[in-house]
C-alpha cells in the first residue's frame, strides 16, 4: 500500500517536472510582456503595458506584421491553387513514373528551402531582381512547400469517386468547372489544412526571409524580432517578449478558427 | 435514336471490351443491355456517353455522328450505379446542376428543379443533402437530375442494383412508367435478366464484347438463339441436356423424345443439345418413355410453385434436370423416382450451341456452351 502511494507520488512528481519544463517558456510568454522589469526569468510581473507602447513606437514592428501577413497570405494562396491543380491532375491522369516523381519532388523540396541551397537561391534571386521583394519570398517559400502540399492533397483527390466528375462531364461541365463545382468543395478540408500549414510555415520562417530581404521596412516579424536590441547591444527583453506575444496571436487565432470550421466536420461526401 | 456501327473498344492492356458491334436503337425505345459481368455492357454504355473513346467504329445519336464529340455535347444524361449525387449540394442544387452548367438563370433553375422533384415525389426533400436521403430517394434524385436537362437519350448504368429487393420492384415499375411518359430513348445496363425482361422494349444480350441476341423480351425468353442466352435468361435456368438424333427421334438423358419442328430430319448420330425450361416440363411419377428418368433430389418452395431438381436414378453426380410444378400437388418425397416430361412445342434443340430453325444467323457464337 505504502509502496503503491510512493510510486504514484513519484510518477506524479515526474510528470509535473516534465510539464513544467515545457510550460515555462509559455508562462514566460504570458508574464514577461506585462512585466516592467522583464528578464529571462519567469517571475510575478510588475504589471505594465509600457512594453506594448514601446512596440508601437518601434519603426518596424507594426509594419513587419503587415509584411508577414502579405508573405504568408501570398504563399498560402499560391500553394493552395497550384497544389489543388497539380494534385487533381496527378490523381486523374496516368503519368508513367508518377509516384516516383512525387517522392523525388518531396525529397528535393527539403533541399530547396534547406540551408544548403541558400547561396544558389540568393544568387538566383539577385539575378532575377527578387531581392527585397515580397514576391521573391513568396516564390521561394512556395517552391519549398508545394511538393509536400501536393502529396497531402493528392490523398484527398484520390478519395473523390471518379463518377462525380464523369457525371458532371456528361452534363457538359468543363474540366475547370468540374474542379470548381465538384472537386474543390469535396476536398475543402484538405485545402484548409494546406492553407493553415503554409501560413504557419511562412509566419514562423526566418532564414529565407532573413537572406532575401535586406530592407527592414519589408522584413517580416520573424526577422524584426531578431533586431530588437538595446543601445547596449543586449536583447531588449521587454520588447522581445511583447512582440513575441503579438506575433504568435494571429497564428493561434487562425488555428482556432479553421479547426472550428473544418477540423472535426466533414459533410458526408468523402466518407461514404 | 442511337446507332452504333462497327464499334470496337480495345483497352491498352489488349482486352477487347467491345468487339465489332452493330446496333440500332429506335427513337423512344427502351433497350436493356444484358450480360454477365465483364461482357462489355458498361463499356458500351460509357462509349455511347463519350466517357470512353472507341478504338474503331461510329456512334450516332439522333441522326448526328457524335463519335468525336465530348460527353457534354452529346445531349445525353447518365445515371450511375452509385448515383454520383454531389454530396455538398442539396437535392435542388443537384437536380439543377445540368442547368447550372448550361448557364440557366438561378430562378429558372430553382423552378425547374422543383417541378421535376415534384413529378418524382421528392418535393419535400429539396433542402436535404444526399447523405440524408434513403437509397430509393437518392435513386430518384439521380433520375430527376437526368430528366431536368431534357436530354435526347438516357443512359442508365445498373441504377437499381443498389436498392434492396422490394424497393427494386417499386423502382422498376416507376422507371418503366416514367420512360413511357417521357418517351426518351433509353439504354439500360443490367446483369439482372428479370430486370431486363420486365423493363425493356428490346433486350440485347451481350457476351464477350459481342451481341449474342437482340430481341423483344418474349423473343429472347422463348427462343434464345444460343445456349449461352438460353442459360442466361430466365429466373430458373433452362435445362440443357446433351443428346443425339436416332431414327427420327432424339435420345436425351434416357428419354426418347419427339423432336420439335425445326429439329426433324436430323441425320442419325447427330449430337445436339436439348433445351427445355423448368416451367415447360411436367413431372410424372409413372414411367414414361418421353420423360427424363431420375429421382427427386431437391425441392425448393418458390411460393406459388415448387422447383424440383431430379438427380440421375443410378446415383451419378450433379443435378439432371429441374422442373417447376404447381404447389397444389404437395411436395414430392425426396428420393421418389420421377420422370420429367418436356412439352415438345416449348422445347428447343441446339446444334453446336445454335438454335435449330433460327430465322436469322445470330452473332458468331462467342458463347461458351453451358450444360
Amino acid at each position: 500500500m505504502v509502496r503503491h502511494v510512493l510510486a504514484r507520488l513519484g510518477v506524479t512528481a515526474f510528470v509535473a517536472v516534465l510539464l513544467g519544463f515545457f510550460a515555462l517558456p509559455m508562462l514566460w510568454l504570458a508574464t514577461a510582456p506585462f512585466d516592467a522589469g522583464a528578464s529571462i526569468r519567469v517571475s510575478v510581473p510588475e504589471f505594465t503595458l509600457a512594453n506594448f507602447r514601446a512596440l508601437l513606437v518601434n519603426p518596424f514592428a507594426v509594419g513587419s506584421l503587415v509584411n508577414s501577413a502579405v508573405q504568408a497570405g501570398g504563399a498560402a494562396a499560391l500553394v493552395v491553387v497550384l497544389a489543388a491543380l497539380a494534385a487533381y491532375a496527378l490523381s486523374r491522369v496516368q503519368v508513367p513514373g508518377r509516384d516516383l516523381l512525387l517522392y523525388l519532388l518531396l525529397l528535393m523540396s527539403s533541399i530547396v528551402t534547406g540551408t544548403a541551397a541558400m547561396v544558389p537561391i540568393f544568387e538566383l534571386a539577385t539575378r532575377l531582381n527578387l531581392i527585397d521583394t515580397h514576391l521573391g519570398v513568396i516564390l521561394v517559400v512556395s517552391g519549398g512547400l508545394l511538393p509536400a502540399a501536393i502529396f497531402i492533397l493528392k490523398d484527398f483527390t484520390d478519395a473523390t469517386p471518379a463518377s462525380y466528375e464523369e457525371s458532371a462531364r456528361v452534363f457538359g461541365a468543363s474540366p475547370l468547372q468540374i474542379l470548381r463545382h465538384v472537386v474543390v468543395p469535396l476536398i475543402r478540408p484538405g485545402l484548409a489544412t494546406i492553407a493553415v500549414w503554409t501560413v504557419a510555415n511562412v509566419w514562423g520562417g526566418f532564414l529565407l526571409q532573413f537572406i532575401l530581404i535586406r530592407d527592414p521596412g519589408l522584413a517580416p516579424g520573424s526577422v524584426i524580432l531578431y533586431t530588437l536590441y538595446t543601445e547596449g547591444g543586449q536583447p531588449d527583453l521587454p520588447l522581445v517578449s511583447a512582440f513575441s506575444l503579438v506575433y504568435s496571436l494571429p497564428v493561434v487565432l487562425m488555428y482556432v478558427f479553421v479547426s472550428g470550421r473544418y477540423g472535426f466536420r466533414f459533410h458526408g461526401g468523402i466518407k461514404r | 435514336m442511337i446507332s452504333l456501327r462497327g464499334l470496337v473498344k480495345q483497352f491498352p492492356g489488349g482486352v477487347r471490351a467491345i468487339d465489332d458491334l452493330d446496333l440500332e436503337i429506335a427513337g423512344g425505345e427502351f433497350l436493356a443491355l444484358l450480360g454477365p459481368s465483364g461482357c462489355g455492357k458498361t463499356t458500351l454504355l460509357r462509349t455511347i456517353a463519350g466517357l470512353e473513346t472507341p478504338t474503331a467504329g461510329r456512334v450516332g445519336i439522333g441522326g448526328r455522328d457524335v463519335t468525336a464529340l465530348p460527353p457534354g455535347r452529346r445531349d445525353v444524361a447518365m445515371v450511375f450505379q452509385d448515383y454520383a449525387l454531389f454530396p455538398h449540394m442539396d437535392v435542388a442544387a443537384n437536380i439543377a446542376y445540368p442547368l447550372r452548367v448550361k448557364r440557366v438563370g438561378r430562378a429558372e433553375r430553382r423552378a425547374r428543379a422543383a417541378a421535376t422533384a415534384d413529378r418524382l415525389g421528392l418535393s419535400g426533400l429539396l433542402e436535404r443533402r444526399p447523405a440524408q436521403l434513403s437509397g430509393g430517394q437518392q435513386q430518384r434524385v439521380a433520375l430527376a437530375r437526368a430528366i431536368a436537362c431534357r436530354p435526347r437519350a438516357f443512359l442508365f448504368d445498373e441504377p437499381l442494383s443498389n436498392l434492396d429487393a422490394r424497393l427494386r420492384l417499386t423502382a422498376r415499375t416507376f422507371l418503366k412508367r416514367l420512360q413511357r411518359e417521357l418517351s426518351v430513348t433509353t439504354v439500360f445496363v443490367t446483369h439482372d435478366q428479370g430486370e431486363a425482361l420486365a423493363l425493356a422494349d428490346r433486350v440485347a444480350v451481350m457476351s464477350g464484347g459481342r451481341l449474342a441476341q437482340v430481341g423483344t423480351p418474349a423473343e429472347v425468353f422463348q427462343r434464345p438463339l444460343t445456349t449461352f442466352v438460353a442459360s442466361f435468361i430466365g429466373a430458373t435456368p433452362m435445362n440443357l441436356l446433351p443428346g443425339r438424333a436416332e431414327g427420327g427421334a432424339l435420345l436425351v438423358a434416357g428419354a426418347r423424345l419427339t423432336p420439335p419442328g425445326p429439329a426433324r430430319g436430323l441425320p442419325d448420330g447427330e449430337p445436339v443439345t436439348y433445351g427445355v425450361r423448368p416451367e415447360y416440363a411436367d413431372l410424372s411419377f409413372e414411367p414414361r418413355e418421353d420423360g427424363f428418368p431420375g429421382r427427386v433430389g431437391v425441392v425448393e418452395n418458390m411460393g406459388t410453385a415448387l422447383l424440383v431438381t431430379l438427380e440421375p436414378a443410378g446415383g451419378g453426380d450433379g443435378p439432371l434436370v429441374q422442373v417447376v410444378v404447381p404447389e397444389e400437388g404437395g411436395e414430392p418425397a425426396l428420393g421418389t423416382p420421377a420422370w420429367a416430361v418436356p412439352r415438345t412445342s416449348r422445347a428447343l434443340v441446339y446444334r453446336e450451341g445454335r438454335l435449330l430453325g433460327a430465322p436469322v444467323a445470330p452473332a458468331p457464337a462467342s458463347a461458351e456452351p453451358t450444360a
